[in-house]
């Protein structure tokens, strides 16, 4: 089994502690993976993906084929949008709907919207009032790591709360439980 | 002990050379080699052994540094990106005519596509025109197992090895299995001590012994086990797959390659190897990550019996970095489904931060300068590069690393006013510091803006080798003290500012103008760091 995720957002909005958790749970589980991320001049509130690709058989290339990609996780709309060439006829789009506006011509919602239906297989949630809902305002990528938890289906849900309590457990377990609190609230969303 | 972790190809390097007995890192942080040296830094293992760790200034006294290493039988690593080799291509030349004595390698982090770089030039060239090996693994478990056959290649040769990441390898985590730990080598001085002094007569004697050591080079190349050779049944095509591109290979090909396939991961190129292939294959497709180094070396200048396919006949693109998809082209494949890209979806390109000092300086800057029909604005390397695009539009050049002072005393020789350059405090400690002395040596009519943000920001906040000296460093090389004014980048010093850049740009003479605010990237890690004290 083998699972190809492209994670994105704008630098400085945090994809890498998703992929963090998701790396953790990963080598826990025993799956093989590689992860491309970018680093330097293009975080500076530039658009970044990683590549992430988890699978039980061996893995060559640390970049994901277009076409191929079973999940786009987007922490802004527009960004998962970018990445559609990658998608594979049966992949999924997970994406917070806030947009990130650092540019004078970002689209309008509405056009955002039309162009994710077309798509077909989205999730759209809005990941930083659901964290504020929970009252955990600072947990947004939890919520986010937590709608995609739903159909990883190659990682154990039970691994990657592992892996929350592992990255956060240094912050005290107030901050732990804020984060497996939002993991929950996104994966209950995804889920139903 | 066999341990496993999730690394980065630069970690994976970082951590094979401390367990190999590593001595010495030195660097200077350029994407996307940065990694190696933060690695080291915050390792327990070199706190233990008081691994030396520091920044060096630029990437020449980083491969001096590491030699002098060398030379007292100890292991040493230097780190730079790609055009770091620029720099410090006297030096590295050099240390394979002095040789190596404890072991010495010297990583090179190529960028090709130019994620965060000016060119995509491939320093497996600076390899071969040194005369020293190069490896270039196409794993992250390749990175940790081969620099140590690395560290054993070089003291078995007295020879400095280079090690070839791409952005690819060194920015992309796997899971790698550890070895075991080794010692440092202790205090040895050079058996061969004459090659060291690279007077024409010592060098004379030297070059064919190193010429000779190239040879037997190519014979560990066939043996050392990181070039295979690997048959199939479909002769009509071999591969030479070089580095990760061979990972691009066997990603469209899961169950196994069709044709034969040559990886490379160690140069000189296995001749052997090469022409079995060539032997019993009737076409060659290479593939290579960068520049078609290995494709011109078997195509040269003249026409061979057999087809040879690669970027210079356009199966490959010519630029750029492989990635699975051109390659499944150049493998004849068909596509696979693809959906169209999203037209609503806009280019949302770097920017400097909200809030970045930089910002207000190039604020003031502008409102100066746009009063003076002939100004021009020589820029730099760093984040403030950024400066050139809207709304900034504040720079006419950028070329490398120190090139802003450099190319206003040009301009300004052959008439330019005001000449203006722009550098960061760790570009110009880097290669700033030697132009500024030929400055102030001509009193050439230069305004030198230094705009400190007390970093080396681009590459993630490392330290500056120029923090708290700058204004020494400026009077010492001769700029006159009432020339030498610093001004604090924020909005309400906007009138300030402007005043002292226009006294600045009037005076006829060399000035230096230090803009200094904290970047707020460290601050911000600063703030919070005492917040958890």
């Amino acid at each position: 089994m083998k699972q190809d995720i492209i994670l994105a957002g704008v630098g400085g909005q945090g994809i890498l502690s998703i992929a963090t958790i998701i790396g953790w749970a990963a080598l826990d589980q025993n799956l093989y993976l590689k992860q491309a991320e970018v680093h330097g001049m293009s975080q500076r509130g530039g658009d970044v993906q990683s590549n992430l690709r988890l699978s039980t058989q061996p893995i060559s290339s640390d970049l994901i084929a277009r076409g191929a990609c079973d999940l786009i996780v987007s922490l802004e709309p527009m960004e998962a949008l970018r990445y559609i060439p990658y998608l594979a006829p049966t992949g999924w789009i997970i994406t917070n709907t806030t947009p990130f506006v650092n540019i004078p011509n970002y689209p309008d919602t509405e056009v955002l919207n039309a162009e994710l239906g077309k798509v077909g297989n989205v999730i759209s949630l809005d990941v930083d009032s659901m964290a504020k809902e929970i009252g955990s305002p600072r947990s947004a990528n939890m919520v986010l790591l937590g709608a995609m938890a739903a159909r990883l289906t190659i990682l154990d849900p039970e691994k990657l709360k592992e892996g929350i309590q592992h990255v956060f457990g240094r912050k005290g377990q107030a901050v732990v439980d804020a984060n497996i609190a939002a993991f929950e609230a996104g994966y209950k969303f995804a889920a139903k | 002990m066999s341990n496993k972790e999730l690394l980065l190809g630069d970690e994976a390097l970082a951590l094979g050379a401390l367990h190999a007995g590593l001595t010495g890192v030195y660097a200077y942080p350029g994407t996307p080699s940065t990694e190696i040296t933060e690695y080291i830094q915050q390792h327990p293992l070199a706190r233990e052994r008081n691994v030396h760790r520091d920044w060096s200034a630029n990437e020449k006294t980083a491969m001096e540094a590491a030699l002098g290493a060398s030379y007292a039988g100890k292991r040493a690593l230097v780190c730079m990106k790609h055009v770091g080799m620029n720099v410090c291509a006297d030096a590295f030349v050099n240390s394979a005519v002095t040789g190596a004595n404890g072991g010495l390698v010297v990583t090179a982090c190529d960028d090709p596509s130019m994620h965060s770089s000016q060119n995509e030039q491939d320093s497996r060239f600076y390899a071969e025109f040194a005369m020293t090996p190069c490896m270039e693994p196409a794993s992250q478990q390749a990175a940790y197992d081969m620099i140590r056959a690395a560290y054993d290649l070089s003291e078995r040769h007295g020879i400095p090895v280079m090690m070839r990441l791409t952005t690819r390898m060194a920015h992309s985590r796997a899971v790698v299995k550890t070895g075991d730990v080794r010692e440092e080598n202790s205090l040895h001085f050079p058996q061969k001590p004459r090659q060291w002094v690279t007077l024409p007569a010592n060098s004379r004697v030297r070059i064919p012994e190193l010429i000779q050591t190239y040879a037997d080079l190519e014979v560990e190349a066939e043996q050392m086990g990181f070039n295979t050779y690997t048959d199939a049944p479909d002769h009509s095509m071999g591969i030479i797959a070089c580095g990760i591109a061979y990972n691009y290979l066997m990603e469209n090909y899961p169950d196994g390659c069709p044709y034969p396939v040559l990886q490379v991961q160690q140069y000189p190129l296995p001749k052997q190897m090469v022409r079995r292939m060539a032997r019993e294959c009737s076409s060659i497709l290479v593939m290579e990550e960068g520049q078609p180094l290995v494709e011109q070396r078997l195509t040269g200048l003249l026409e061979l019996p057999l087809p040879v396919h690669g970027r210079l006949d356009g199966t490959l693109p010519r630029c750029g970095e492989l990635n699975p998809d051109c390659v499944r082209k150049a493998l004849g494949l068909d596509p696979l489904p693809v959906r169209e890209a999203s037209q609503v979806t806009m280019p949302r390109p770097p920017a400097l931060c909200v809030g970045c000092g930089h910002r207000d300086f190039y604020t003031a800057l502008n409102n100066v300068v746009r009063q003076y029909d002939g100004s021009r604005v020589f820029g730099d390397i760093g984040c403030y590069t950024l400066g050139f695009l809207p709304p900034f539009n504040a720079l006419h050049t950028c070329v490398e690393m120190g090139a802003s002072l450099t190319m206003a005393i040009g301009a300004a020789n052959s008439g330019v006013w005001p000449a203006v350059a722009v550098i960061g405090d760790s570009t110009f400690t880097h290669s700033g510091m030697t132009g500024l002395l030929d400055a102030c040596n001509s009193n050439a009519d230069v305004t030198l803006c230094i705009s400190d943000n007390l970093t080396t920001g681009m590459t993630g906040g490392q330290d500056s080798s120029g923090t708290g000296k700058l204004e020494q460093i400026c009077l010492a090389l001769g700029v006159a003290p009432e020339h030498v004014r610093t001004i604090v980048p924020l909005p309400k010093n906007y009138d300030e500012m402007e005043r002292v850049i226009r006294e600045e740009l009037e005076y006829h003479g060399t000035s230096v103008i230090i803009a200094r605010r904290e970047c707020i990237q460290t601050a911000k890690r600063h703030a919070q760091q005492k917040k958890q004290q």
